[in-house]
């Protein structure tokens, strides 16, 4: 029998924050170029000095230069950054999916709504869809309106077969929904071949060459929907607990429901539209991270935002590292631990009944 | 008066599940509905409680329930149904203190110094002090029950909602869970509506009655008035209390 504490106390917070920036460092030096711990850590550190140092005080301190911190400072950091951001985002959405729906295989890449992103993206870059309040981030904004309409579509049919969105009726509904879209995406990236990244990019995702611009956004996004997120824990229990004792409780229930719906819709609409469909990463952390933490959404929101970024990085070096010089897609790598994890839950929910 | 219900309907596209009904509960009451399978029972106590759609007036000390916030509402009443299918390992200590989350919702939460005490008394009251910190996946159907009638004790409402709670429980927790509700009514400014389809736990427990068959109301009163021969007979289609004296007389043989 073990207990855990109501919230998420400050040494856990600096214990995570640790892991989390340890694994940074070594996914940064680890790579076609090794380069050693030491010189990797001096690097970033001096980096972010001077520009804090040149923030605060006005100076014009240079940056590290040099053959490898160029590769650290404009590859490989940028890229890992963008990799814990994703990872964070994902494993976050994964988390308020399972709370929201009360099934551990609850997530974007299951449910079809990492599909329906992909799906938007690709008809933005392909018709050249562009907002006149945002002009470039005509994909981004797609993504995330049909991030939300699946999410919508996805709700509105298991809700039509089956009001207690049982196990099976949410992988039936996002198997047929995810090929459903596919194949409209290929359809649309046939005719847009010239513009349009190659379909494994959108099914399998892959971070290589992104720069700080995504990381910011990343950033932004996960800082945003993240708070929104944080501050529904509490109704994220009453959800997980079943929906109905969460309205008799006093929930409300609709309106938490709309708010974290459309918080999940733009973190993997961004995330997508900036890494491609990255499957399983929101199912695999909250599910190993329950069993660390528990299921109070207080510890498992903030345990699940650094054990994304970690479970993430350590896919992306795998990802990059297996078939050296070759690289894979990071989404093959989370895909094959993922399928698995998800039979283990599969088999254990039903063992359980 | 505690609640008034007046003409509620529900309407499942053609098909009226609830047809123009109204009664009241007044404080010290146990209402209890009674009414075989497809009656509507349960869709007037999720429509009591904004679970579904419906038309009609429904008016709390006085208030109509429609203009009160979700959490408001929950301070007034609370529901207690049956329960299964846990899917996450709270424990037991969790679920109930989740009982409080009226008293200190808001955007910034503020702070419910009853919190602590609320809890320990329900787990107190049920039993299930020993249990606090047990996995809820651990529990067996009696003690989850029991969980989540802490949970209401926690909470606090002035009005509870029964919904058939007991359907899949022992003996036993049967026992236990009507003992501990009518202790509970016993403090003053309490009330309880309860639907069931046992007609002995309804004449037992409440001190009023409502007949129901179809969606619409047949019978509503004293116990004596309402499960008299001939209701019961329109409605079940059968002499009830033949029956209920056959399965009676199974007992007073044996001993």
């Amino acid at each position: 029998m073990k207990s855990h504490k109501e919230r998420f106390s400050a040494v856990e917070y600096l214990l995570f924050t640790a892991v989390t920036a340890a694994i940074l460092c070594l996914c940064v030096c680890i790579g076609s170029v090794h380069i050693p711990l030491r010189d990797t850590v001096m690097i970033i550190w001096n980096a972010v000095y001077s520009q804090i140092h040149n923030w605060i005080f006005g100076t014009q301190l240079p940056l590290p230069s040099g053959a490898t911190a160029s590769i650290i400072l404009s590859v490989r950091l940028p890229r890992v950054i963008c990799v814990a951001m994703t990872g964070a985002s994902l494993s976050l959405s994964g988390t308020v999916m399972q709370g929201l729906l009360k099934n551990p295989l609850a997530d974007g890449s299951t449910l079809g709504v990492s599909s329906g992103a992909a799906l938007g993206a690709v008809i933005a870059i392909a018709f050249g869809v562009t907002f006149p309040a945002l002009p470039f981030a005509g994909t981004m904004v797609m993504a995330i309106l049909f991030a939300f309409l699946s999410l919508l579509i996805i709700l509105g049919l298991a809700y039509k077969l089956d009001y207690s969105l049982s196990t099976n009726t949410i992988i039936l509904i996002g198997v047929i929904f995810s090929m459903f879209v596919s194949s409209l995406m290929s359809i649309v990236i046939t005719f847009a071949a010239d513009r349009v990244q190659h379909i494994t990019f959108w099914t399998m995702g892959s971070l290589q060459g992104r720069g700080y611009t995504d990381a910011v956004i990343l950033f932004g996004a996960l800082l945003v929907f993240g708070t929104v997120i944080f501050l529904h824990a509490q109704e994220l229990n009453a959800f997980a607990v079943g929906e109905d004792n969460a309205r008799h409780i006093g929930v409300n229930v609709r309106r938490v429901k709309l708010v974290l719906l459309i918080a999940v819709s733009a973190l993997i609409g961004i995330c997508v539209s900036i890494g491609g469909t990255i499957g399983f990463v929101g199912l695999v952390t909250p599910h190993m991270l329950r069993m660390l933490v528990g299921p109070n959404h207080r510890r498992l929101l903030p345990a699940s935002l650094f054990g994304g970024a970690v479970f993430l990085m350590l896919a992306d070096l795998i990802a990059r590292i297996l078939l050296n010089p070759r690289e894979l897609n990071i989404g093959i790598v989370t895909s094959l631990v993922g399928a698995v994890v998800f039979v283990l839950i599969f088999y254990r929910t039903r063992r359980d009944r | 008066m505690m609640l008034e219900v007046k003409n509620l309907s529900v309407r499942n596209g053609e098909k009226t599940i609830l047809d123009r009904i109204s009664f009241s509960v007044d404080e010290g009451q146990w209402l209890m509905i009674v009414g075989p399978n497809g009656a509507g029972k349960s869709t007037a106590i999720n429509a009591i409680t904004r679970g579904v759609d419906h038309t009609g007036e429904i008016w709390f000390e006085g208030e109509d329930t429609e203009r009160k916030k979700p959490a408001e509402l929950a301070r007034c009443m609370g529901v207690l149904m049956q329960n299964h299918a846990a899917s996450y390992s709270f424990s037991v200590e969790e679920v109930v203190a989740l009982g409080r989350y009226s008293h200190s919702s808001g955007f910034l939460t503020q702070h419910d110094d009853k919190r602590k005490d609320a809890v320990d008394s329900a787990l107190a009251l049920t039993g299930l002090t020993e249990k606090r910190r047990q996995s809820i996946l651990t529990l067996s159907g009696g003690e989850l029950q029991r969980t989540f009638l802490a949970q209401v004790f926690a909470q606090d409402p002035k009005l509870l909602l029964l919904d058939e709670p007991t359907n899949h429980l022992d003996l036993i927790y049967q026992k236990q869970v009507f003992e501990l509700i009518s202790d509970w009514l016993k403090k003053p400014g309490r009330a309880v509506i309860s639907v069931t389809h046992d007609l002995s736990l309804a004449k037992a427990y409440g001190t009023k009655i409502l007949l129901m068959n179809h969606g619409t109301i047949v019978a509503y009163g004293e116990a004596k008035e309402v499960l008299a021969p001939e209701y019961l007979e329109q409605v079940y289609q059968m002499d009830v209390y033949e029956w209920m004296k056959k399965m009676l007389s199974q007992w007073t043989e044996t001993r």
